[in-house]
């Protein structure tokens, strides 16, 4: 598995890696069963702090991703809601490349959906939390 | 359960003569983790570290490191014995060889492992027969490094240690410090090189003219602060922006850049209700915000 984490990045560390490990399983990098490195490993591999995969790996656990197993390290654990979410989020990439397709169509730049894309999803988030 | 902080000062405060080092210092450094701690050049820090190790008295306020009180002689030479460190100066002794200098401080503690000690000798290569006077200083600096890191104590403090070392020492350097709190390890470091502190901290405390002006987890810095350029298609008015969390406003025109440490979602919300045309959100990197902070104050 290939990790690369941005420290200036607007994301902690530990939400940057969940992102990158669940993208691993959706896009069949990871499969069911396979193992992941140790918290101390990875952390030295990254060089970012063991609390960051500790905490990585410990979200991922209460998602259902992972099993962590005491001693042995972190499995991946593809359960059905798993799989489910792995074609939605195929089927919203076609989805979201159809809208980008148009857009550029329309002469939009790069640049500009990009900005659009992120202040939308911004305003979004943060209705759903008062929601 | 509130772990009990490794690090803790009340009110600590130092002056030589008229001049106040550190001015009322309350620090509380959690266990367990990898604290940044920075600052300008005469900002305290290493005054505060020497206090914290019993080195130099503190002039009031008081403070403990592992649960031993500073300012008690006793219990601060029973708590260097669970504490590394590492100087600012990285003094050590001129007229030893690298050699007898390893083996002196391998005798002097019990948590010593030979084994860190031999993959650091290899990794820094340093010459075993060389006297430390006649050693450069990138070489000095991987030899205090090599004695404090060789030992496993419960805390390693480090005031500058990547100081003298060239981009592959600084590397190595992060790669022992990861791997020290991998295995229980407290740390707390000062640095200049706050790109290497963005990568490796878990907590960041930002000292100013012996205050403390910041004390947060990198989680919180990256989740919270942000720059955010507008345009509007009318000239716009500052007073619209000063929402909480916003730290500073600039206009030029019909552009404005808001500089928020949290809250930025209201601010795009009220640039989009006075129909901003351009609406761009950047994080703000350890850098940006250090120097923001440090200038304000």
């Amino acid at each position: 598995m290939i990790l690369k984490l941005t420290p200036t990045a607007g994301q902690p560390l530990y939400v940057q890696l969940m992102e990158q490990i669940r993208h691993a399983t959706e896009s069949g990098a990871l499969r069911d069963g396979d193992q992941l490195p140790g918290i101390r490993t990875l952390a030295e591999d990254l060089v970012i702090s063991p609390n960051t995969v500790a905490k990585a790996y410990s979200e991922l656990e209460h998602e259902g991703l992972l099993e962590l197993r005491h001693g042995a390290g972190a499995f991946v654990s593809l359960n059905r809601r798993g799989k489910l979410l792995a074609d939605q989020v195929s089927q919203a990439r076609q989805r979201v490349g159809r809208l980008i397709g148009e857009l550029l169509d329309e002469g939009l730049r790069d640049d500009e959906i990009r900005r659009v894309f992120e202040a939308e999803l911004l305003q979004a988030g943060e209705l759903a939390r008062k929601r | 359960m509130i772990p009990e902080p490794v690090i803790q000062t009340k009110q600590l405060r130092k002056s030589y003569g008229k001049f106040e080092a550190v001015r009322g210092l309350d620090l509380c450094i959690e266990p367990n983790r990898i604290t940044g701690f920075l600052g300008a050049n005469g900002a305290g820090k290493s005054t505060t570290i020497k206090m914290l190790l019993g080195m130099i008295k503190p002039t009031s306020g008081g403070g403990s490191v592992l649960g031993r009180k500073i300012d008690d002689p006793k219990a601060s030479v029973d708590m260097r014995r669970h504490v590394a460190y590492v100087s600012e100066d990285k003094r050590l002794y001129a007229y030893m060889t690298v050699e007898q200098i390893i083996r002196f401080t391998r005798a002097c503690y019990t948590d010593w492992r030979p084994d860190v000690e031999q993959s650091l000798l290899r990794t820094y290569a340093l010459p075993l027969d060389r006297k430390i006077k006649a050693l450069s200083k990138g070489m000095r600096t991987k030899l205090a490094l090599l004695l404090a890191l060789s030992r496993r104590p419960s805390l390693l403090i480090l005031d500058e240690p990547g100081d003298g070392l060239d981009p592959c020492g600084v590397e190595e350097l992060l790669e022992s410090l990861v791997a020290q709190s991998s295995e229980g390890t407290s740390i707390f470091f000062s640095s200049h090189q706050i790109a290497e502190v963005e990568r490796i901290a878990d907590n960041i405390c930002i000292l100013d003219k012996g205050k403390l002006i910041m004390d947060s987890s990198m989680d919180d810095l990256r989740q919270s602060y942000r720059q955010i350029t507008l345009v509007f298609p009318e000239v716009p008015v500052e007073r619209e922006f000063q929402l909480a969390g916003v730290e500073r406003i600039r206009t030029s025109g019909h552009q404005m850049a808001v500089y928020a440490s949290g809250n930025a979602e209201a601010v795009v919300e009220r640039a989009r209700n006075l129909h901003a045309t351009s609406i761009d959100v950047t994080p703000v990197t350890l850098r940006d915000i250090y120097l923001q902070t440090v200038r304000e104050t």
